[in-house]
């Protein structure tokens, strides 16, 4: 039967943008995303710092907002060192926080729905805080493995147990925000595209019965703009526990 | 008489006033509520996704060394426990933090 065909996942294939140049160098759509993200949050930066109201204006308050947001979450998870850490999670924050909500414009790339990108992410994360940890404490933050006031026969069971949850953080965080933001784009896709196949298929009546999947995915457009700010901040606050638990090991 | 009527309807403004910023309006409890249930969902999903993490670590080690040590299956049997017993144990730290 020919028709509209329901094709949930076309939308997440990476393609070559910037024309030819970008051909020659495999510049793909997620790409161009990702530096349309980082543009958006400069641009938007340099506009709100310029003005240095005393009563802050539009795009002043919009950076100020983001800027005590991203600050509480720093000193309140990590501690009174939280600040040394800002520049970071204020980065992956805003970073993931604009590709998800780029990822919601028709025609955009989301490129937070690439396992790719949100592994990479998190391996980073994950790679620092350790980094951190040793930093901090040298050999001594291997302890963190030990868990306290536990009897020495069960330390051989415990300690695997240990290091696996601390080897299963980057994996849960990278397929927690990789997961909530591809079902949404695919719910999405599976809904739009049921309209069309209702309109094909059923005339007036099916046009009419479209009604119904076209207000669902209104609904979800809202449930999604929920999600995309929520991932983010769920990134981000993760990465200040990780943080945490580097810097005071426990 | 219209002075009365005056007072009366500030005092009646100011109730509702002082009850706005008190506890909000009606349809703004709901909205926080329904923010409060989505996130609720969201906190759900994460234990799960801590739980299945860590059990897939564990296989995917006990795998590995499997391969490495030509012992198949038995070291990923092991590992399935202390998967599980690593799930457990994200769950618990997740769950005593929020």
């Amino acid at each position: 039967m020919a028709g509209p065909k329901i094709d949930a996942l076309g939308q997440f294939s990476l393609t070559t943008g910037l024309g030819p140049l970008g051909r020659a160098v495999d510049f793909t759509n997620s790409n161009e995303a990702m530096l349309a993200a980082a543009a958006i949050i400069v641009l938007v930066f340099a506009l709100g710092l310029r003005a240095q109201a005393l009563v802050p204006g539009r795009t002043q308050a919009l950076v100020e907002v983001l800027y005590e947001f991203v600050r509480d979450m720093c000193v309140d998870t990590i501690g009174d060192e939280g600040m040394r850490f800002f520049p970071l999670v204020f980065t992956i924050f805003s970073f993931i926080l604009l590709g998800n909500l780029l990822g919601l414009f028709p025609y955009f790339f989301a490129f937070t729905s690439h396992i790719a990108v949100t592994l990479t992410l998190a391996l980073f994360v994950f790679l620092f805080s350790t980094g951190v940890g040793f930093y901090t404490h040298g050999l001594r933050f291997l302890k963190f493995f030990v868990p306290a006031g536990v009897p020495v026969w069960l330390l051989p069971l415990l300690i695997p147990i240990e290091f696996i949850s601390y080897l299963s953080r980057p994996v849960s965080l990278s397929v927690r925000l990789f997961a909530n933001i591809t079902a949404g784009h695919v719910m999405w896709e599976v809904f739009a595209g049921f309209m069309l196949l209702l309109a094909a298929s059923f005339g007036v009546l099916g046009a009419v019965a479209a009604l119904v999947p076209l207000g669902l995915n209104v609904a979800l457009v809202a449930l999604e703009l929920l999600v995309a700010g929520l991932q983010a901040y769920v990134f981000a606050i993760l990465t200040c526990l990780y943080l945490h638990d580097a810097v005071h090991m426990h | 008489m219209s002075d009365d009527r005056d007072s009366q309807a500030f005092e009646q403004r100011l109730a509702a006033a002082e009850a706005a910023a008190q506890g909000g309006s009606a349809a703004d409890s709901a909205h926080k509520s329904a923010g409060a249930a989505s996130q609720a969902v969201s906190f759900a999903m994460r234990l799960g996704v801590e739980l299945v993490a860590a059990m897939v670590i564990a296989v995917v080690i006990g795998w590995g060394l499997d391969r490495l040590l030509h012992t198949t299956p038995w070291l990923m049997v092991a590992m399935v426990p202390v998967g599980m017993a690593a799930g457990l144990r994200n769950i618990f730290r997740a769950a005593g933090r929020s």
